[in-house]
């Protein structure tokens, strides 16, 4: 689960890493409010969205009097901002923070990850803050400093004093890049992330190592023994298609394409998306109805993937192990008969009771198309998805 | 043979009073795996689908000398189950259960460090399957009549794509010597280098099936050890071709975060190291047969 900066800051800071003051907006009178309430002659104004990269699309805007302050903040506000990490329909902007400018002498990156190679949490920190880590490793791959984090007995000073040396930091600044690293990695450890991203973390003109921005992201699983980090979950944030899909207790994904799929377990639905593509045609979805699917569960699916205005064809897609062909079977036969669809349904079914799902379907005297393996069944939704759109 | 788990394999299940796991716990009996006991802290002396429950897996292990458990337990407790398991001398864990913390999972691997590599558990999970041996014993959820027993190796990070590889073969009159799933989640137990160690050294496995997905290094850490190490023909199918890049994609684990670890890079990687790559799901059975 993804957070807003300002809370990602509010967190961190209660871990000991230093932030810019600032304050929170939800319209632009409260906005020149905050800016007023901080002092100062200089703000920096800021969307509130779960994506990077808004300083390049105008989501972030530096201030001189509380004026600009307002008018930059009503350009923002109700906005959707279209960055490399939205996607095409970008996302609204509804809150603002507004911060106290600092004097920047030097800007680093500092990552904390969950390695997968060695299972643990490593820090990532490059010098060459405020670019993306993706573009550093492309162009600057020597300049990233890495420490791994043995479980057992968390990070040492010693390495956030090898990371701070390595980035070439003052020596008279060792102990805050040491205070900020720790905080971060307790914040980390602590509250289940599984990213914590600050970038820039800046030298200021005054000698102190301060989070300019911060984004943290975490672990889905371990939400459970975090109800006040799960508060702060913004569905304004998420794709709608996505929110009722997780409210139904589906795993789904939208996507830009115009076959809906249906089917059991992720790799199976990931390799379903893929045999589409192979067969000329682009998937509209992810989603996984799990194992143990009832026809109620099979009929939520198949809703919430028609209610997807873009869905020109659906493909059902089950191997049943502990699901059973037959409940899946009734599952489509029952939705298609209380709310008939004009766009084709092609159905493969594999697996336990096989037999009588085939036969359900057949005897429904439905327009259902059958297929026995995945490939016939992908190209068969494609081929009548083409027919479809060519009438 | 197999690898990890045959007919004689004494198997104790974790939270063996659940609803689900005592529904697989009969499954796996009548499929002829040798059930000894179960676990579950505060309901010991009492029977359960016709075997004894302890409170520990200590007191299990002196009573029925199991060697191998199946990890049936939610997911805020699963990971000081598998710590337990570890502690006790079990020789094969496979942890079946779906969401735990990727913190907690760091936890049990450091863990499972702190014994010698000739007493350390093998875990295989979580967030997966389990392990069949077809024709001897299975360990987990799976529908095991999909497999046929042969001299064929699978190992996959999905339930479902392990059920279409293991059915095509079928379907071709070929069998599985052992399938091995190694589940979902970013931090797992086993890796698909870890399991095909054991299948290169597995005198009954001739040719190996991989599956795989977007997300993580250890498709590309297999293809090395493919390249270097094995002399038995291996077949592989990547999923999520069309994954965008930042989303997870239903496993935990299968999210595109680096370099190389794209299907298509993963396929690039593994064809170069002389893998078999499958394009389509539905031709694993077939380049299998292809190389028999």
């Amino acid at each position: 689960m993804d957070i807003h900066e300002y809370q990602a800051k509010e967190i961190l800071s209660a871990f000991g890493v230093d932030t810019p003051r600032g304050g929170l907006a939800y319209s632009p009178e409260q906005a020149a409010y905050r800016a007023r309430e901080l002092g100062g002659n200089k703000w920096i104004v800021k969307a509130q969205v779960h994506a990077g990269g808004r300083g390049k699309v105008g989501g972030v805007q530096l201030c001189e009097t509380d004026q600009e302050v307002q008018d930059a903040a009503s350009k923002m506000l109700g906005r959707k901002l279209v960055t490399h990490q939205t996607g095409p329909e970008g996302k609204g902007v509804y809150r603002l923070y507004v911060e106290g400018a600092v004097q920047i002498d030097r800007e680093i990156y500092v990552g904390f990850v969950l390695d997968r190679t060695t299972q643990r949490i490593m820090i990532v920190a490059s010098a060459e803050g405020g670019m993306e880590i993706e573009d550093i490793s492309a162009n600057r791959p020597d300049s990233i400093v890495r420490a791994v984090i043995d479980p057992a007995v968390g990070l040492r000073e010693f390495q956030a004093r090898e990371v701070s040396f390595a980035l070439k930091v003052e020596p008279s600044l060792t102990q805050q890049m040491v205070r900020t690293l720790m905080g971060c990695y307790r914040a980390f450890r602590d509250r289940d992330a599984t990213m914590v991203e600050i970038n820039p973390l800046v030298i200021t003109g005054d000698n102190r190592v301060v989070a300019l921005d911060a984004k943290m992201t975490f672990d889905d699983n371990a939400l459970f023994r975090h109800p006040a980090i799960s508060e702060l979950r913004d569905k304004s944030q998420e794709d709608p298609r996505e929110s009722r899909a997780a409210d139904r207790g589906l795993s789904y994904v939208g996507l830009e394409g115009k076959i809906g799929c249906i089917v059991n377990g992720a790799g199976l639905a990931m390799a379903t998306m893929d045999t589409i593509k192979l067969s000329g045609g682009e998937p509209a979805n992810f989603l996984d109805i799990g194992g143990g699917a009832t026809p109620e569960r099979v009929g939520k699916a198949f809703r919430l993937v028609k209610s997807d205005d873009k869905v020109q064809a659906i493909l059902v897609n089950i191997f049943a192990g502990i699901n059973r062909c037959d409940w899946v079977a009734e599952g489509v036969v029952q939705v298609l008969r209380e709310e008939p669809v004009d766009i084709p349904v092609v159905v493969r079914l594999s697996g336990t009771n096989v037999e009588e799902g085939q036969k359900i379907l057949a005897e429904s005297g439905l327009p259902i198309i059958r297929a026995a393996t995945l490939k016939e069944a992908a190209d068969r939704v494609v081929e009548a998805w083409q027919n479809e759109t060519k009438a | 043979m197999a690898i990890l788990l045959d007919e004689n394999t004494k198997v104790i299940v974790q939270g063996i009073t659940g609803k689900m796991a005592r529904f697989h716990t009969k499954e796996m009996m009548e499929y002829g795996t040798n059930v000894v006991g179960g676990v579950v802290p505060g309901k010991g002396g009492e029977i359960c689908e016709g075997v004894p429950v302890f409170n520990t897996v200590r007191e299990a292990v002196a009573a029925t000398g199991a060697e191998a458990t199946l990890v049936f337990v939610p997911p805020p407790f699963a990971a000081d189950s598998i710590m337990e398991a570890a502690d006790n001398g079990i020789r094969y864990a496979v942890c079946i259960t779906d969401g735990i913390p990727a913190q907690d999972m760091i936890r049990v691997k450091r863990y499972m460090k702190r014994y010698r590599e000739a007493n350390r558990m093998v875990l295989t999970g979580p967030n997966c399957a389990g392990t069949i041996s077809p024709g001897k014993a299975f360990l987990g959820i799976m529908p095991p009549h999909i497999f046929e027993e042969g001299p064929v190796g699978i190992v996959g990070r999905s339930g479902t794509l392990g059920y279409e590889a293991g059915s095509q073969l079928k379907d071709l009159g070929i069998g599985v010597s052992t399938s091995v799933g190694i589940g979902g989640d970013p931090i797992n137990g086993s890796s698909f280098k870890d399991i095909l160690m054991l299948f290169e050294n597995d005198p009954d496995t001739t040719h190996v099936v991989l599956i795989g997905e977007i997300g993580g290094p250890q498709e590309a850490e297999a293809a090395e050890y493919i390249r270097d190490h094995m002399t038995k023909p291996v077949v592989a199918y990547i999923a999520g071709l069309t994954a965008p890049k930042g989303r997870t994609m239903g496993h935990a684990g299968a999210i595109i975060s680096a370099f190389g670890e794209s299907a298509s890079e993963k396929v690039e990687i593994l064809s170069a190291a002389g893998v078999t790559v499958s394009e389509h799901p539905s031709t694993i059975g077939e380049k299998v047969a292809s190389l028999m």
